[in-house]
């Protein structure tokens, strides 16, 4: 197919501009005051790092964000380990009864309000008596992660041609090494793809966290909800900055991974 | 003892019989093939032979010892994909070198065979390829050479032909015969294209609904069909239905209401019931002006058909015809065009007669 380059009539260039703007202005001016020297939020006082400075001084806020980055990490990790477990399960396991049923239950997190899964998840740990912080918010972050996880994989293993691990296994691998060996290497990039994915949703969560979250370990989210309840320093700005700055990245190479995998895929098929 | 025995196997999915109280014998070093539409079992029984499917019942007996329920990586049989399955993320050498790594093999010895293997099917210089960086054919050769590298004793092609182009898929069929006898290797092929199962295959065995209808080599399958099923399954062939009028010392005569009596050598076994089909493939029906003299006392016996030529569709090698009978039947005749200039050619709305002999009838059971 001949690639075909259309100049975008007026109309057009009009509504992606609007488009465009209203999603990312907030941001863009988030990011330029981050960059005020004023102590006041709204008055523009020239460029200045001053506040990066200070987030990098206030101990509090690093502690935050170091709880939140931890948390994220490990949560992410043990998602995509259950997540990617559940997808082998679900589109090469046999087709057992009530698998319609499971898989539906496996997506529920999807499509649940979060104050819902936040809260059952507190009762859960109070009827288990358990201490809230770093861990409890850490599991109640692997459940809510771990279907997204869950979804990319799948999606990736019922695009891979099964006939892949059965040529492996002609070839003398028995299924666990037919699957170490040939499936793992192709779904490879849908996993990392997975723990980004479920890195940034931890990351960005604040209302599961606050109901599963303990007296002195508030992640970064929380802990500037609370300081932006007493009015908005410029540090915040700060700190958002970075943030976005975090995701954006992660969601650059996340979706280099999933273009890499599919370009892997694409090869598998015949030609 | 064959060396690859099939004693009454048979595969259910759910209320699907897909292969039904099936036996085959396959000789050692054969070239075997099993034909029928989509959804006769073929690829099931494949399947079965390679482990990754499981008989309800019977057994499959290699060498004596019954491997139905081993599995596929401990059998010494391997397969040919029909998209070839190849391992994307590893080069050609390494996808050959698949199969010799998990059986252990010393690395000096793997670099040898896979380099023999290369040369077999002539990869020379792709080896550091990926998949993606071959065309159709080669993937072929990757796929067929990664398959022969453990030395199986039966390897299995599924389809192996089916995603090349026709003229590639001609070439490629003589050298697949050229690389069976010259491994000595038996070959078991699926396909449901005739053309490719008789050019290649020593023996074919039919196969429609899970059932092996017949086992033949391409020459009596064409010319000796067990069945009206697969009379009309492999290749063209005009049928008349009728009833045995008289029987006269391997004669019979058959009066069919859409051709006339009609004179018919009869074949062994002999056909026991009364209502028949009359069978005559399209290259074996005459076409002439005037009617052919007959000759009684011999066993040519000529059955004639006067008819108009309903159309003609000129093919190169051969032209077919339809000439429609005065019953309104249709016989098809199909002429090898043996001259460029061809002067008895035969137009629409000409008056011919279509003739054939009694010893070219086939007489089946309906």
């Amino acid at each position: 197919m001949a690639r075909t380059v259309t100049t975008l009539t007026r109309f057009n260039m009009t509504s992606l501009a609007l488009g465009l703007a209203f999603l990312y202005l907030p941001i863009v001016i988030l990011v330029i005051y981050s960059f005020n020297a004023s102590r006041l939020v709204t008055v523009w006082g020239g460029w200045s790092l001053r506040w990066y400075h200070e987030f990098f001084n206030d101990r509090a806020m690093l502690e935050a964000a170091w709880m939140s980055l931890s948390v994220g990490a490990v949560s992410a990790t043990l998602a995509t380990l259950l997540g990617t477990l559940a997808a082998v399960g679900l589109a090469r396991g046999e087709r057992f009864r009530g698998r319609a049923l499971f898989s539906g239950m496996l997506y529920s997190p999807l499509v649940m309000p979060e104050v819902i899964s936040g809260l059952s998840l507190l009762l859960l740990f109070v009827a288990l008596n358990a201490e809230r912080g770093f861990w409890t918010v850490t599991i109640a972050h692997t459940t809510l992660t771990m279907c997204f996880v869950t979804v990319v994989v799948q999606s990736r293993l019922s695009a891979l041609d099964r006939s892949l691990e059965e040529a492996a296994m002609d070839l003398g691998c028995d299924p666990v090494r037919a699957f170490l060996l040939v499936t793992l290497p192709l779904i490879v990039p849908a996993i990392v793809a997975g723990w980004m994915l479920a890195f940034t949703l931890s990351l960005d969560d604040v209302v599961i966290a606050s109901f599963t979250t303990g007296p002195g370990s508030a992640t970064l989210p929380i802990r500037i909800y609370s300081e932006v309840r007493l009015g908005v320093k410029p540090e915040i700005n700060a700190i958002c900055t970075l943030v976005i700055a975090l995701i954006a990245l992660i969601i650059v190479v996340a979706s280099f991974a999933s273009k890499l995998s599919n370009a892997r895929g694409e090869s598998a098929a015949p030609l | 003892m064959p060396l690859l025995r099939i004693e009454g196997v048979a595969k259910s999915f759910g209320n699907f019989r897909a292969v039904d109280q099936l036996s085959l014998d396959i000789r050692a070093g054969e070239f075997f093939a099993l034909l029928g539409p989509s959804g006769c079992g073929k690829t099931t029984l494949l399947r079965m032979l390679a482990g990754f499917e499981t008989p309800d019942e019977g057994r499959i007996l290699l060498g004596g010892s019954d491997i139905a329920q081993v599995l596929p990586h401990e059998r010494p049989v391997n397969m040919m994909f029909q998209n070839y399955a190849l391992f994307p993320h590893l080069s050609v050498r390494d996808n050959i070198a698949f199969g010799l790594k998990r059986a252990g093999m010393a690395r000096k010895d793997i670099a040898t065979r896979v380099a023999e293997m290369v040369a077999l099917v002539k990869l020379e210089g792709l080896e550091k390829r990926k998949p993606d960086q071959l065309s159709g054919g080669q993937r072929q050769r990757v796929a067929l050479a990664r398959s022969l590298a453990r030395r199986p004793q039966v390897l299995l092609l599924d389809e192996p032909l089916a995603a090349l182009d026709k003229k590639l898929r001609e070439s490629t069929q003589g050298e697949l015969m050229e690389l069976q006898r010259r491994l000595g290797t038996t070959f078991i092929i699926v396909t449901h294209d005739q053309e490719e199962a008789m050019t290649m295959a020593g023996r074919i065995g039919v196969m429609d609904a899970g059932r092996l209808v017949q086992v033949a080599t391409p020459r009596n399958l064409y010319e000796a069909p067990a069945s009206r099923w697969i009379a009309e399954f492999v290749g063209d062939i005009n049928l008349f239905n009728g009833q045995v009028a008289a029987r006269d010392h391997g004669r019979l005569t058959v009066s069919t209401k859409e051709a006339g009596t009609l004179a018919v050598s009869e074949l062994w076994p002999p056909v026991t019931k009364e209502v028949v089909s009359v069978a005559i493939r399209p290259e074996k029906v005459k076409l002439s002006r005037r009617a052919p003299a007959s000759d009684e006392a011999g066993s040519r016996a000529i059955n004639r058909l006067e008819g108009v030529v309903a159309d003609v569709n000129y093919l190169g090698g051969v032209t077919s015809y339809r000439v429609k009978l005065e019953t309104g039947a249709v016989v098809r005749a199909s002429m090898a065009n043996t001259a460029r200039l061809d002067v008895d050619a035969y137009l629409a709305g000409q008056r011919v007669v279509a003739w054939f002999t009694a010893d070219d009838c086939l007489v089946l059971e309906q």
